[in-house]
């Protein structure tokens, strides 16, 4: 231990201050040394926090310079082109922030970007939960609040759209009023309520403006911490590799590593958000002018996010039904726009529970998947995905009429079939693929890796020499877990006493073999024991080719450095040397 | 950092907070653990960083007072873009990025990079936990008498169910429906059209004599009294519903209209309002007299009656009767006989 510097005297003065009085040197202790597994794939919950806390930092500014009202003013600002145009004081307070605060277009900018990213993150940091099977027991609650986090972001996302009021956000906001009024029974009124009456009113504005950045912000705060509470409790799942368990955590303590490193990263996201925010235009509110009910705002595209409810839109038959000629349902607007969003979000957030539920399984989970280990659950995700992106696709088909020179009547109609048809066929080829790689893991336990190398045997026979797999591989392919199918369900049981639950232990049965039949089991102890003594058989029938070669001086090459024999190889090994010092 | 071994300050620390090292795995050294010039090399560069970061700050605030909020600046790839934004972006982002990667070169090269194990421990509380819980859920229910005054408890539950509904009935004056308590059916069905009122151009406000509209022509058309229309949002609420397009075709080529006679020689007036989810339409193809919409492309063929050709929209574009006064100017012959715009569940 080197002695306490004068810094560090007075911070522990303060700690045990605090600690006096809140306790917290108990948090510290358990918690400074916590471990933390490290994979690039964890990073993107961390790029979505960042930005959500870069979104907060920008948006507050732009509170203070943004005017949430729809009162029609002429415009007197700096940007000539619109200088004495009627407009409301939200899109010339927007003009302002653009042009007349200095820092302030970057800032509008950042803030747009920062949400840009914290929507994509949270959905990339969704599929990778979702692929490696994060969600299981005992995650499913962080899950579902991520479910949530999702459907707010987006919320955040169109309200904030929808503030400066320019053009492309009030036709955004008319569609929003189009699809409101079409709700059954109540969607007049509710329109009415929300516009304070008719279309586009005077209060609309302000309202958003207390749920973008009250309501909506609020709730994601709350709930973001939560998610992180848990993940500190629970402790953060692992991928597979040597000496990782169900049962430990295998990674970089909080102090210092961690804390360099996630500490790093924001400063690296926030860096990153500030350069594309001054150098990347985004959404050029001065070039679409202020909002007119009747003006046309030809090729306009939402954010990205809201693309594929467009695509539902716009794939859409016109199909609506009038009920004894005094009521309308319109199917054409409630399926794409409430009905199919609903559905997924809903199976989104169930899935943790039926996967469960259809396994049987009620293990706890710390160690990940590798998606090709559960080919359903990855075929379901592609599925999903796929289904995803043929909205999206439809949200552009005008762009990808105009640039592939097809017609749009064609590209809907198109994708009107492939919707129904292309997630299943996508869904049966990934999971063929996953079986696939299960298969090749298989054969490389089994037989090692090809080395490529052809060995002429004294007896003349030729054979391929195969390597025995690295220990890294070896532990990443044995940690799979064979699910075996529930077995089917007795109608009576010995005694024969009636089973009630006959039915819905046989759905059970059927859909756990859906999921596991196929797969390909892991082979046995003895099996890879076997077959590691007949690769280690067929490395030394080649050993003597090697026999020239000194073994003293065979140097092992890793990642940039030679070790020389005797050198600390292993983690064990280097701590316990550096423990010396 | 005075003495290069960057390790000491963790070194024997594992064992003391409960994790070790990863037996057997393989580990390699980095140029910094074995070299003490590499280590110093490596710390040089961290705070190098960091300095480069204070520099960027200190431009940012130079940047922000010298240079003006109006000038633009040529940059190759991102073409003429504000002087101000992109510097104080790049300054600013550069710092804070550079803080960022300081600290990660720091990890990465001069903190351990050897991975250790820490146990994890049952999530679910020992049993002893769920049965001193159950045991003084057991004792308040009983102090409390719950489960034996079951009128409190009844009456309770009530009124916890009951108190929302106040706070939720004030919802309702979200909106107060203007003099005469019209119903949102009524004043969806309703527009500023009325027989006799002149139809002006938009946005420049002529009224349009029939000459002035070419076959195969279009305009966007308002009414003339629209300008009067004074709330606090301007005309707005009003113009979504008003706004029309005439078009102008051979009167041979009409086959159907919403009404006999409807059109005055060959031009017609038809909303502009998509009665999809009502986006603004005025993609017109003289050709084929179909009428696009940007937002989700339903197409209305106006020589039809403004029927439905293709897209999303369940309802026909509707048609506004159009005449002429007695100076020859186009109005419109009464209001629309359905609603404009997107449909609705009362709109039947
Ligand atoms: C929760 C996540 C949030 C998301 C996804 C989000 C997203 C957006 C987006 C996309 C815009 C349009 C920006 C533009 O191009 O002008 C916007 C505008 C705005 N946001 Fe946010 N925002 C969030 C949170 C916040 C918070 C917490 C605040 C304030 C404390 C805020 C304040 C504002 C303001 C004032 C505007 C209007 C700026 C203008 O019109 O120039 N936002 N937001
Ligand atoms: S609003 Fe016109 S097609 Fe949807």
């Amino acid at each position: 231990m080197s002695e306490p510097s004068t810094i560090e005297k007075a911070g522990g003065g303060v700690a045990t201050y605090v600690d006096q009085r809140v306790g917290s040197n108990k948090f510290l202790a358990r918690n400074l040394g916590k471990v933390f597994p490290d994979h690039w794939s964890f990073m993107l919950g961390e790029i979505a926090l960042y930005s959500f806390i870069v979104v907060l930092i920008t948006g507050t500014f732009l509170t203070f310079f943004y005017k949430p009202s729809m009162i029609e003013v002429v415009y007197d600002g700096s940007y000539v082109p619109l200088k004495g145009i009627l407009m409301s004081e939200a899109y010339a307070s927007s003009l302002d922030i653009s042009f007349d605060i200095r820092g302030g277009l970057l800032i509008r900018q950042m803030h747009h970007w920062a949400a840009l990213i914290f929507i994509a993150a949270m959905a990339v940091h969704m599929f990778r939960v979702f692929f490696t099977g994060a969600f299981r027991k005992p995650r499913e609650f962080n899950w579902l609040i991520g479910v949530v986090l999702v459907t707010l972001g987006l919320i955040a996302g169109f309200s904030g759209y929808s503030l400066p009021d320019d053009l492309l956000s009030g036709t955004g906001l008319q569609i929003t009023r189009g699809i409101a009024q079409a709700i059954p029974v109540i969607g007049t009124w509710a329109t009415f309520l929300l516009f304070d009456g008719q279309f586009p009113g005077s209060d609309f504005i302000s309202r958003l403006y207390s749920v973008h950045i009250l309501l909506v912000p609020g709730l994601i705060l709350a709930l973001v911490t939560v998610h992180l509470m848990l993940v500190w409790t629970q402790k953060h799942t692992q991928f597979p590799g040597p000496g990782r368990t169900n049962e430990n955590v295998v990674g970089y303590p909080l102090m210092p590593v961690y804390m360099a490193k996630a500490g790093g990263f924001f400063f690296i996201v926030f860096g990153i958000i500030a350069l594309i925010g001054g150098m990347v235009t985004i959404n050029p509110i001065w070039i679409f002018g202020p909002f007119m009910p009747d003006q046309v705002s030809a090729g306009s595209q939402p954010d990205w996010y809201m693309g594929f409810l467009d695509g539902a839109l716009r794939m859409m038959p016109n199909w609506e039904t009038n009920l004894f000629d005094w009521w309308t349902i319109s199917w054409n607007i409630l399926i794409p726009a409430v009905i199919v969003p609903g559905i997924l979000f809903t199976g989104l957030a169930l899935y943790p529970f039926i996967e469960a539920w259809v396994t049987g399984d009620k293990k706890e989970h710390h160690l990940l998947d590798r998606p090709r280990n559960n080919p359903t659950r990855t075929g379901f995700g592609v599925m999903a995905i796929t289904f995803y992106g043929l909205l999206w696709i439809g949200g552009g088909n005008d762009i990808i009429a105009t640039s592939f020179d097809l017609t749009i009547n064609s590209i809907t109609w198109f994708l009107r079939i492939a919707i129904f048809v292309i997630p299943p066929i996508m869904f049966v080829v990934t999971r063929r693929i996953c079986l696939g790689l299960q298969r090749r893991d298989r054969d490389k336990l089994l037989h090692g890796y090809e080395s490529g190398r052809i060995l002429r045997l004294p007896h003349g026979e030729f054979i391929e020499v195969h390597e025995p797999i690295s220990i890294k591989d070896k532990a990443v392919i044995m940690s799979k877990t064979d699910i075996t199918p529930l077995p089917a369900p007795e109608r009576r049981d010995s005694a024969g006493v009636r089973n009630k639950r006959y039915h819905l232990q046989n759905v059970q049965h059927k859909l756990s073999g859906f999921f596991y039949a196929e797969n390909i089991a892991k082979p046995s102890a003895a099996e890879i024991e076997a077959a590691e003594h007949h690769v280690a058989h067929e490395v030394a029938l080649e050993a003597p080719l090697h026999a020239y070669e000194d073994a003293d001086q065979i140097n092992t090459f890793h990642g940039g450095v030679l070790h020389h024999p005797g050198m600390p190889q292993t983690n064990a090994e280097q701590l316990a040397e550096r423990a010396q010092h | 950092m005075s003495d290069l071994t960057p390790h000491d300050s963790h070194a024997n620390a594992p064992e003391r907070l409960g994790y070790s090292p990863v037996a057997d795995v393989p580990h390699a050294l980095r140029m910094a653990d074995t070299d003490p010039k590499a280590a110093r090399r490596a710390e040089r560069q961290v705070a190098a960083m960091f300095m480069l970061s204070m520099l960027l700050t200190i431009a940012f605030v130079v940047g922000y007072m010298t240079i003006d909020k109006t000038s633009i600046i040529y940059i190759p790839v991102f073409g003429d873009v504000g002087t101000s934004t992109f510097v104080l972006g790049l300054t600013l982002g550069a710092a804070i990025f550079l803080i960022g990667a300081g600290a990660i070169q720091w990890a990465k090269k001069l903190m351990p990079d050897v991975e250790v194990v820490q146990d994890r421990h049952d999530l679910a509380s020992p049993a002893s936990a769920d049965q001193e819980a159950l045991a003084n859920y057991d004792r308040g229910k009983a102090e409390s008498g719950f489960a034996r005054f079951k009128l409190i408890r009844r009456t309770l539950i009530g009124a916890l169910a009951l108190f929302p509904i106040a706070l939720l009935i004030p919802l309702r004056d979200l909106w107060t429906a203007p003099a005469g308590s019209p119903s949102p059916a009524d004043l969806l069905s309703v527009t500023l059209w009325h027989e006799g009122l002149r139809i002006v151009t938009d946005p420049n406000l002529m009224p349009i004599k029939p000459e002035d509209l070419p076959i195969g022509g279009l305009v966007s058309g308002i009414p003339e009294d629209l300008e009067e229309v004074q709330e606090l949002e301007g005309n707005m609420n009003a113009r979504t519903k008003a706004a029309i397009i005439l078009v102008r075709m051979d009167p041979s080529d009409i086959r159907a209209q919403q009404g006999d006679g409807w059109d005055y020689q060959g031009i017609l007036a038809f909303s502009k309002i998509c009665t999809h989810v009502g986006c603004p339409i005025a993609l017109y193809e003289q050709r084929t007299h179909h009428l696009l919409c940007p937002c989700h492309q339903s197409t209305f063929d106006l020589a039809d009656a403004g029927n439905v050709v293709f897209g999303p929209a369940a309802r026909r574009m509707p048609q506004l009767p159009i005449g002429v006064d007695e100076e020859g100017f186009l109005v419109a012959r009464s209001d629309f006989a359905e609603p404009v715009g997107p449909s609705f569940w009362e709109r039947g």
